[in-house]
Parts: C-alpha cells; structure tokens; sequence
C-alpha cells in the first residue's frame, strides 16, 4: 500500500511487506501478545500440532488421543443376516492424522514425481554429492527434496554420450594409451588415523611396475572444465565453506601444498571417491570420540613421521591434478610455468592463475622532506566578502594564494531570489491571480459593504467632519498610525513595493494608490500619506484604506506575491467558511460592572449556562452524565458564517440566554457578539483606533438601515415584554436622544432593587452617582444603555482602563510580544529570599514582633477564640438554614448580629494592633465577654 | 539549625503553655523550618490522610525548578523532586498520598511518585505557563489552570496524552483553580468565578469584577471564596452568587496571593503583600488577626484541612503556624 501510494518520490522505493496499519487518533496502540501467550494452530484450528503422530508430530492424534474427540474407539460389531460384519484389514493409514497423509507426511497421498518417471539410469555424482551433503547438512534429509523437484535426474547431453559408449568417470575424447593413473589411496584399504597424503601414494606410485599391455587404449582422464562461474556471493576471494571430506574423512592431506588443484579439489575428490566407492562405507574415521563431526581433528600423535611425507623435489604433480584432457590449459604441456610456481607459494585462487610475467615492480617515492620551520599547525585564512571596500585586500590574497576563493558571481547566485533569477534568465513572469483581501469575502458581504458604503456616504459626509473634531479616537488615528506604521515597516519597505506585487491588482485605481504610497512611504513623506488618497472618499473610507495599504505593505512582501503567483484558486470551496461560536456568551460587563459595584452579587453578576462536561470527566469524577444523550462538550455551540464582516464586527445579537425576571433584561441587551475572548492587555492604540472607526461605521449603517424598516421606538426599555429581537432596533438617533430619554431613577430601582431594603437602595444611588460619572463623561452613556456599537466602545475604553501596560500593536505576532503577553495577571509574589537569608532558615524575620510579648497576646487571643468559636458554630448553623431561604439572609444576618459581635469585632480589631493594649487589659476584656 | 530552632519551639511552649486550649486557628508561632528553598510540605503520616496544608507550597527560587516535600513539623526535608524546566507553581497532593501534581512555567504539569520522586507522568498541551493544579478527590484526573486561559483537565488513569477536556470559557488567565465531589471551581483574571457543576452539567459564572487571584470552596460545600486583586475576599454564596461577606484590609493589587478559609469553616485567611497573614471571622467579617509572617509578600498560604495548622511562605521561607497546644497526630482541643 505505501509502495503505491501515489507520491512521485515513493514510486522509487522498494516496500517490501505490508504497511502497518496508520494510527488513528486517540488510538492506544496494541500490546504486544507475551510469548506464552502466542500459540501455533494447525490448518482446522487444533492447539500446537505441526505434524501427524507417525511423522514426528508434536502431538499425537486428536488431543494426544487417537483421531477423534471420543479417542480411539474399537469398530462395533456388526453382525446380521444381510450386512455381515466384513473383515476390515486396518493399514498403517488408518491410524494416521491426516498430517502424516498429507504432502510432507510419512505416506504422501499427493502428486509426487517417483523414479518410475524419471531416467533410470542414475546420476551417480549427483548422488554421491546428496549422500555427502545429506550427512553434513544441518537437518538431515533436506536434500531428500530435491527428488521432488527435479523430475528428471540425468541431461539428455549425458544420455547422448552415454549411448556413445562414455561411461561415467571417464574424461570424453578419443581413448589414449596410457596408464590409468590412481588419485588416491587405494579405498580398499581401510585408512586408520590420517589418510595419507595424495602425493605421497602418487610418489610411491613410481615403484609400483604394473603390467601394461601395449595394445590397451585408456579413457582419457575425466576432467573438470575450468570453473568459469562469476562470483556472486559476498564471501572473500577463494573462500569456500567447510569440506565435508576433511572433516569426514580425515583427509589431512590438504596442508600439504597443491598448486595446481585449486577450487576444484572438492569435487574432484568426490570424482574420486566416487570412482572407488563400491565397498566403502562412507563414516567417520578417526577418534571415536571427544571430536565432533565438523571439528578438526586432533594430530595423530602416534603416526609416523617420515621424511616421505615431504617433497624432496619441487615437481609437477601432473597426474595429480584434474587438469588433464583436451580442455587443459595451454601452459600445462609447454613446461613454462615452473619458474612462476616456484615463485609464488600459497594457494592460487579459484578463477586465477599466475601471470607469467611478473609485472614491473612500483615506483616508490620517498615522501618530501619538511622544511625546517615548518609547523604543523592549519590556520585559516580570513574569508573576504565581496565589496567595493575589500577590493585591495581581495587582490592582496589573491595574490598571495594565486586564486580567489570564490567567484563573486558564482556566490552571489545563491544569494538571489527567484524573481531575481527570473530577471536574469529572462524568464516571463508567471501569471496568477493577486489576491486582494477583499476578494477572500463573500459576495453576500460585499454586496452588504456596498450597500452600506453607499448609505453611509451621504450621512458621513455631512456629519464626519463636525463629528470628527468631538470623536476622541480620531486625531489618534490620524496621527498616530502612520508613524506606528512607519516604524513597524521600517526596512520591509523596501521591496514591499517591488516588481510586480500587486496585492490590489483587482482594482487598478486602487493599485495605483497603493503604489504611489509605498513610494511616498519609502521616501520617508509620512505627511505626504495622506495625498495619494481618492479626494472623493470620505473620512472613514480614507482611514480605512490607509490602514490597508500599510498592512498590505507589511505582509504582502515580493516573495508572498511570486508565491502566491504559483497557486490557482480553489474551485470549490471547503467548508470552512462556517465557525463555530458558543451559543451563550456570558453578558456584557458594563451592567455587572455596576451591580458589583453596588454590591449586588447574585442574579445580576451570574451566568449561568448549559455545560457538558465530558463523559469520561463523569466517570473520573464518579457522577452520573447529566446530558447522556448529547454529543455536545463544552458549551453548546452555533454555527455561524466565519468570513462575515458581520460576524467579526460587534454586532447584536438575538440572545437565547436566560430570560426570567424583567431586570435581567437589560444584560440581554448588552449581550453582544464578542470578539472571541478579548484580552485585557491585547488592546492596543491600533485597536482601538480599529474598532471606533468600525463601530462609527456600523452606528451609521445600521441607522441607515433602521430608519428605513421601523420606526423608532420610544422607550423601548419599558415594555417589559420586549423580545430580542426588536433589539436592533435601536438606532443610532435614538442614540444621541438617550440622554434625554433616559429612564427615571424608579426604574432603576425597579430592576436593582428587590426588596425595599432602604440600605441597598442607598447604596445602589450611591454607587449609580459614583458611577455615572465615569461612564457617562467617557461614554456619553450609561449602563442602562442598549445601543450597541457605543457599548463595544465602552467596552473598550474599559479595556484601555484596565490595561496597566502600554499595549502593543496586534499585527506583528512576534516573540517578543508573546513574551510580553505572556506576563499577565496577578504576578506572582516575587521571592525575597537570597543567599544569606536562606541559611539563617531558622531565624526569625526582623519584623517579629519579640517572642516574649507576642505569646502573650497569642494567649489571649487565644482565649479569646476559644468562646468565639463556639459561638461561630452556632452562627455557623444558623447560616446554614438561612441559605435554604435565600435572598434576605444577608439582611437577617446583619440584624441579628447582636452588639456583641460588633463588640466582638471591635475587640479582634484592637487585637490586631495589640501594640497598643496591654496584656492584661485584654484579659479584662475578654472576662467581661464571658460574664 | 534544626537543634536550635526545636530547642527555641520548647521554650515557647514552657512560655506560652499552660493557657487554656485555644480553638480555632491557633495564632502559634510553631517553626520556621531551615527552608533554604520553600517547596512544599507534608504532613506526617499520622496526620488526617487528605493533608493539603502540608501539600502546598508554591513559588520556589526563581532558578528552581524543583519540589520539596518537608515534613513541616519536624522541618525536615523529606524529598526533593527533579523534573520540572522551570519554576514550579503550584503542586498538590492526592488523597492518599501516593502521588503529587505539580505545574510549572515551563507549560508542563507533571505527575510524580511521592516514594521514588520520578515523574509517572506530563502533561502537555497547555500554551502558557500553568499557574494552578488540583487533583480531584479520587486522584483520577488532575485539573489545571493556565495563563492560556484554559482549564484542562488531565486523566491519570489512562495513557491519553491530551487532556479529557478543555474549560476555555475564561476570558483570561486561569489564576486559582479547585476541585469539590462533583464541582470545578476557576478563577480567572478576567474577573470572573467560574463553577462548573459536573452532576448538573451547569457552568455558573459569577462576575465580581477585580481579576481573580484566589478560590476556594468552604469546607461544607456552601460558598466560594474568591480573593481579588482590588485587595478584596469575597465570600459567595454557590448557588445563588451572592455577596455573603466581604472582607478587607489587607493589601493585594499586584500579586496572585492565596485565600484559605480555616479548618472549621470559621475563619477567612489571606496572604498580603505588606507580609502580613490576615485573619477575618467568617460571619462578622471583622478581622481577628494578623500574622506578620515575613517582609514581602506572603507567597504562599495552606491552611490544614482537619487541624488548625497554618502553612505560609515568605521569603524564601516556609513557615508552620499552629497552637502551642498542638500534639502531633493528635486533635486538637475543642
């Protein structure tokens, strides 16, 4: 599967097996079955059985039984006048397991060649060679197979000659007269101890006279042809593995040095052993014991040693050696080669023979001599860069080593950039579509922009210019971005404008904006920003548009083009355009904001929302799954269009949040969209400046908008059956009338207020003048404010509020900023130990009070805690039940704190600054507490 | 050192003793263990087996990455624990006392083997620093909170490598994270209390405003502590949110300080940045007392769950605050 899985650089790899299956994810991954575990079946499924009974297997029959589930069992007589119980022989077969039947059993039952079929006359080498290899061979038998593989066992070439008259052991060609010639030992003679060597049988075979008739023609000799067969395997030159002869026979003979039968001698001492076989039994001879089949064997130590076992002359062993016959080389009849024989001692090679002459011997060249100072130490030498300024120091070096190091054109190549090359070379440049940011929104929001731009044009333009004076984010913007922006681009600019990146290519006017622009940019005119500007957009067009350029300026740089150039746009879209928000979003701040303030936790600071935990969390944690049908986790979540401008826009939403009392409402209200998860230190002067300039822009659509569907609605917060969904209808008018329009201080108490407690409601109209204040000078609002747009900026400006750290500018994600991000909250308390104080461990800090003094106050506080804490029991109880009546407890609690408690508190508030009572005044204290 | 300061302990009690039994969260100056570096402490293994005062202590060195688990009445140190690459946070400890949590800068939250002091286990998958780490009651899953604004929570039992699940409702940084039954209590910088009910499959969101440093849940289950930075602990009622008591008059504006509440329910405890321990009763909302613990900020604050027993860090220090009265494994006086 992976071999072809389709990728251009796998198809050249060579898999072998099959892939693992890929993990999935979440996925455990197998255990390994432990070795005890892995059992061997047979082909039906039965435990740990290789072969039958009667072909050694492991198992005999069925279980260890015979055959059957029910063992054997004896065949019921049957006797009766028709069927007469007949006489059933039972074979060796029938008490085989099928196994033994089978292809590898004892009684094959298959298809098998058998001799029948084959040639009958028998390739007696070939025997002699399975004999050998049958006893040295690891598993006995194994050649036992090739039987079955080759159907016939002699050539139809041996045949031929075979009918010529050839016999086998016999050398082919015309008969010769000459003596047969005796290779070995005579078989007859039983070899004790070490065979004798060949040569020595060879040279006693000179005194041996037999008789030789002179009319007698000899077979010429057998030879082997030479051995031409390419060297395959990895062994060594000359290797070959262990001869079973040595080994079996003992056939030492082989130290003794043979020139002239190289590779060959294993066969040709199966030649001839075959030759003389007849009544030889083939066995090990030798030590009995304490010597393996394949070890060595030890030196005869009571053999002999003759002089006869060595060469006394240095001569051809002609007879000896299976070189012999028409194929024999050349050299073998024309003596030459004696001087190269006695030359070269060792063993000559299987495929290789001596050359005859020796070649001339290789020049040898003494190494130089060193010079005296000469130390042997490497420095480098210092590498020059390309450049005007180097160019005398260049030339020195050059000089001085006689060549550059490097070409400068040839290093400077890998220095360009593809556009560069593409200049160089030639090359057209590649045709492809420049994406605008724009073009990435649907045709739906830009018919939706459009719409809205055209609206908001006439509004804009009578009203941006007086606004803009009065709006307190606008001369920030104007002054403030470019030099931002200026900064941030600093060196990027200068090839932000290269070439041919045309980040705006959909819109040529634009384009051409744009680069005039970046050309202003780069010559440093940050005043000049503002010309290049279309004189008939309006204020927020103009803003929006600079803003553009210069993010298109930072991010589309020549290499984002040129790449982009490369790829096509998708024809279908994913799916991705959908996003998944939570389907409750916890409420605005602004109106919590107040209510902690007022100190009015409960209803009014609380969310609360549908949430599926996990089904495992539920079990880790032992609790039954609340939603067991839901699939969900988290929080239930809606689907909504990603890429919508809408969407990323504060803009209102129909709520499906929780709607009871009447004085939830006005969190409904401010239940905005939010940006997903604004955080406090993430605003920056860019972002505000971007989200005034959006929310303007929104305020003024949706009044476009408004004021063409509905009709205002006065006083919408008093209809208490107001649904969500008239909620946009708010309008920016009404925005500017909310000051006058703003509900009387009844209604606020009808929603803060909920039970006539005089002291909350005092509270609440101190807070509310405590807050309006603030709220109202920046926001030119209140929390009771519903309109949308002016509550995002709200929420900005509390941000901005809240913000301790200059904010840092979005766009650049770099590390640095994540670092600093990374820096918020409530720090950690910083470690004040050092070196000193860590080995004074045991020492009290400085500003302990004295031990002696600081007892006694621990006593009486003691003491003192002692009574109160029984008394806190009991109010502890009290409180208990109180919860279960929810709501007045926090009053009922205050009540019923007796002056005791207060004078309880007083006294624990003297207690901690002890400093000033003495001891025993607290003692008096505290017994007037217990009288 | 250690001679010396047991020596200064006996003398103490020959002072003090003999007063009647104190109950309550007993003011006792006990010890000051030779902490070179506060990590942690535990409890001795006679003592109630959930010891979570003595299974807190945050904030090492800032070069230290390492736990240590101290004996805190005989101020010993029982065991460092290697492992982490940078500064530990928060650790906690399991209910039997098998295993510890602990987080740390290095966005890791790491599992240990309290006997071998190897890592059984890390968890990865936190963006940020990892800022808080509570084991649940039956030491099955790890809850932690990160400055990621996440809480995710860890299974031990299996080998999943990621988190059974991610609470990314918070706005902000998670600063205190805690675990009930069937509850996950969260704090966030974003001013919000969030309390995740696992049995009612409800997440309350309470919103009080300052960035959260603290919670905690009482010991019966019925309110929720949180400490903010506008130098406030608020007592919350659980199920309808409301303000049950308010206590002041420490500082804490810049720092993640702790908030305790005492063994019995009956005291409210915080850390302060002027190095100060501050005690309000519960009900009255009036201050009882204040422990001056060291010069800067208190790091690190514990409160025994069964025994009125104070741990406190400051200074590189790890402190041990309980009753003169106080017999080791042994209750103390009503």
């Amino acid at each position: 599967m992976a071999a072809e899985s389709s990728d251009s650089e796998e198809e050249d790899l060579v898999s072998y097996g099959s892939a693992l299956p890929a993990l999935q994810e979440g996925e455990r991954i197998k255990k390994p079955v432990p070795l005890q575990e892995q059992t061997v079946k047979d082909g039906k499924g039965r435990y740990q059985r290789f072969h039958g009974a009667f072909t050694g297997g492991f198992s005999a029959g069925y279980f260890n039984t015979v055959g059957t589930k029910e063992g054997w069992t004896p065949s019921s007589f049957i006797s009766s006048r028709q069927k007469r119980a007949d006489k059933t022989i039972l074979g060796p077969e029938d008490f085989m397991d099928e196994e033994d039947l089978s292809e590898f059993g004892i009684a094959p039952k298959d298809i098998t060649t058998t001799d029948d079929f084959a040639s009958k006359a028998k390739d007696r080498i070939k025997e002699k060679a399975r004999q050998i290899a049958g006893v040295v061979a690891a598993i006995p038998g194994t050649t036992a197979f090739d039987d079955l593989i080759g159907p016939s066992k002699i050539t139809i070439g041996v045949e031929l000659l075979r009918k010529m008259g050839w016999k086998e052991g016999q050398g082919i060609g015309p008969r010769i007269k000459r003596k047969p010639l005796r290779q070995k030992p005579d078989p007859q003679v039983k070899v004790y101890g070490c065979a004798l060597p060949p040569g020595l049988s060879e040279g006693s075979e000179d005194e041996e006279d037999e008789y030789q008739p002179e009319n007698v023609t000899f077979a010429p000799k057998d030879v082997m042809p030479v051995d031409l067969t390419p060297k395959e395997d990895v062994h060594g030159l000359g290797y070959k593995g262990l001869d079973p002869t040595q080994a079996l026979f003992g056939i030492s003979g082989r130290e003794h040095l043979n020139l002239f039968t190289g590779g060959s001698e294993k066969t040709s001492d199966l030649l001839g052993d075959l030759r003389h076989s007849k009544g030889r039994k083939l066995g090990i001879t030798g030590q009995a014991f304490g010597v393996g089949a394949l070890e060595e064997e030890d030196d005869d130590i009571y053999a002999t040693e003759t002089l006869s076992k060595y060469d006394t002359i240095l001569k051809d062993e002609e007879p000896g050696d299976g070189l012999y016959g028409w194929t024999a080389p050349k050299q073998y009849k024309s003596k030459k080669r004696f001087e190269t024989e006695v030359k070269y001692i060792g063993k000559i090679l299987d495929g290789f023979s001596l050359a005859s002459k020796s070649s001339a011997p290789s020049k040898t060249y003494p190494p130089p001599d060193l010079p005296r100072d000469y130390r042997p130490v490497h420095y480098f030498r210092p590498v020059i860069a390309a450049g005007n300024e180097n160019y005398h120091l260049r030339k020195a070096l050059e000089q001085s080593t006689g060549k550059l190091e490097n070409d400068t054109t040839q290093q400077s190549r890998h220095t360009l950039n593809a556009s560069q090359r593409r200049d160089r070379l030639g090359e057209t440049v590649l045709k492809g579509p420049a994406p605008s940011v724009l073009e990435y929104l649907s045709e739906k929001d830009r018919e939706r922009l459009k719409e809205v731009k055209q609206a908001s044009e006439q509004q804009m333009k009578v009203k941006m210019l007086p606004q803009q004076s009065q709006n307190r984010f606008q001369p920030t913007s104007a002054n403030d971005a470019p030099h931002k922006w200026q900064m941030f681009l600093g060196g990027q600019l200068a090839n932000a404008g290269s070439s041919d990146f045309k980040p705006f290519a959909r819109n040529p006017e634009k384009q051409k904006r744009y680069e005039s622009f970046v050309q202003s940019l780069k010559q440093g005119q940050k005043d000049m920003l503002e010309h290049y500007l279309d004189p008939s957009m309006t204020e927020w067009e103009r803003g929006r548009e600079q803003e553009e350029f210069f993010r298109a300026a930072m991010f589309y740089k020549s290499s984002n083009s040129t790449l982009s150039s490369r790829f096509t746009r998708a024809k279908y879209e994913d799916d991705v355009d959908k996003v998944e928000v939570p389907r409750d979003q916890e409420n605005d701040i602004d109106d919590k904001e107040s209510a902690v303030k007022m100190k009015m936790f409960g209803k009014l600071t609380r969310d609360k929302f549908e949430w599926h935990p996990e089904k495992l969390l539920c079990k880790r944690f032992n609790v039954p799954d609340p939603y067991p049908d839901s699939s969900i986790v988290g929080l239930p979540k809606v689907k909504r269009d990603k890429y919508s401008v809408f969407n990323f826009l504060t803009l209102p939403e129909a709520t499906t949040s929780v709607t009871q009392a009447t004085n939830e409402r006005i969190q409904q209200n401010n239940n905005l969209n939010k940006p997903k998860k604004p955080s406090r230190w993430d605003v920056s002067d860019k972002e505000k400046e971007k989200k005034d300039s959006i929310s303007e822009f929104i305020s003024l659509a949706r009044s476009k908008v408004d004021i063409q569907q509905q009709p205002p609605v006065p006083m919408t917060e008093e209809c208490g059956t107001e649904t969500n969904e008239t909620l946009p209808s708010e309008t920016a008018n009404e925005d500017k009338d909310q000051e006058e329009s703003r509900p009387s201080m009844d209604l606020f108490k009808a929603i803060f207020v909920s039970s006539s407690d005089e002291k909350s409601s005092s509270s609440e109209d101190e807070s509310d003048e405590e807050h309006q204040p603030t709220v109202s000078v920046i926001n030119s609002e209140t929390n009771k404010q519903v309109d949308l747009p002016d509550s995002s900026s709200s929420n900005v400006q509390e941000n901005v509020t809240a913000t301790t750290e200059p904010g840092l500018p979005l766009l650049p994600a770099s590390k640095e900023e994540l670092d600093v991000a990374e820096e918020f909250g409530p720090r950690l308390p910083p470690a004040f130990s050092s070196g000193p104080i860590q080995q004074q461990g045991p020492l009290v800090p400085a500003s302990f009070p004295g031990p002696s003094r600081k007892e006694k106050h621990k006593k009486n506080r003691e003491k003192h805690r002692t009574k109160r804490d029984h008394k806190h029991k009991k109010e502890k109880k009290k409180k208990q039940k109180k919860h279960k009546n929810k709501g007045k407890h926090k009053n009922k609690k205050s009540e019923k704190e007796s002056s005791s408690d207060t004078e309880d508190s007083s006294d624990s508030l003297s207690d901690m600054d002890t400093t000033g009572l003495s001891p025993k005044e607290l003692l008096r204290r505290l017994k007037e507490l217990q009288h | 050192m250690l001679r010396r300061f047991r020596r200064r302990r006996r003398k103490r009690l020959l002072g003090g003793g003999g007063g009647g039994g104190g109950g309550g969260a007993g003011p006792g100056h006990g010890l000051s263990p030779p902490a070179a570096r506060p990590r942690r402490a535990a409890a001795p293994p006679g003592a109630q087996p959930r010891v979570r005062a003595g299974r807190r202590a945050r904030r090492p060195l800032q070069r230290d990455k390492s736990l240590k688990l101290w004996n805190p009445h005989k101020g010993t140190l029982l065991r460092t624990y290697h492992g982490h690459g940078y500064e530990v946070l928060d650790a906690a400890g399991s209910f039997d006392n098998s295993q510890l949590c602990s987080c740390s800068a290095d966005k890791t939250v790491a599992l240990w083997d309290v006997a071998t002091g190897q890592v059984v286990r890390k968890f990865r998958g936190h963006a940020g620093k990892v800022s808080c780490v509570q084991f649940n009651e039956e030491a099955t899953v790890i809850v932690s909170g990160s400055i990621d604004s996440t809480v995710r929570c860890w299974d031990c039992r299996s080998r999943r490598p990621d988190p059974v699940q991610v609470l990314d409702e918070a706005k902000d940084g998670v600063s205190s994270v805690k675990v009930s039954d069937h509850e996950l209590l969260s704090g966030s910088v974003d001013g919000r209390v969030r309390r995740y009910d696992l049995r009612a499959g409800q997440l309350y969101s309470d919103y009080v405003g300052s960035p959260i440093t603290s919670v905690c849940f009482s010991k019966d289950g019925q309110c929720v502590l949180a400490a903010s930075l506008d130098s406030t602990l608020r007592l919350l009622d659980k199920d309808t949110g409301e303000l049950l008591g308010e206590y002041t008059g420490h500082r804490s504006t810049t720092y993640k300080l702790d908030c305790v509440l005492s063994e019995q329910d009956t005291h409210v405890g915080s850390a302060s940045e002027d190095g100060k321990v501050y005690f309000w009763d519960l009900v009255e909302g009036s201050l009882a007392l204040s422990l001056a613990v060291g010069r800067g900020a208190v790091q690190s604050l514990a409160f025994h769950p069964a025994l009125p027993c104070l741990l406190a860090a400051a200074e590189g220090r790890l402190q041990l605050w309980r009753e003169e009265t106080f017999e080791e494994g042994g209750d103390a006086p009503a």
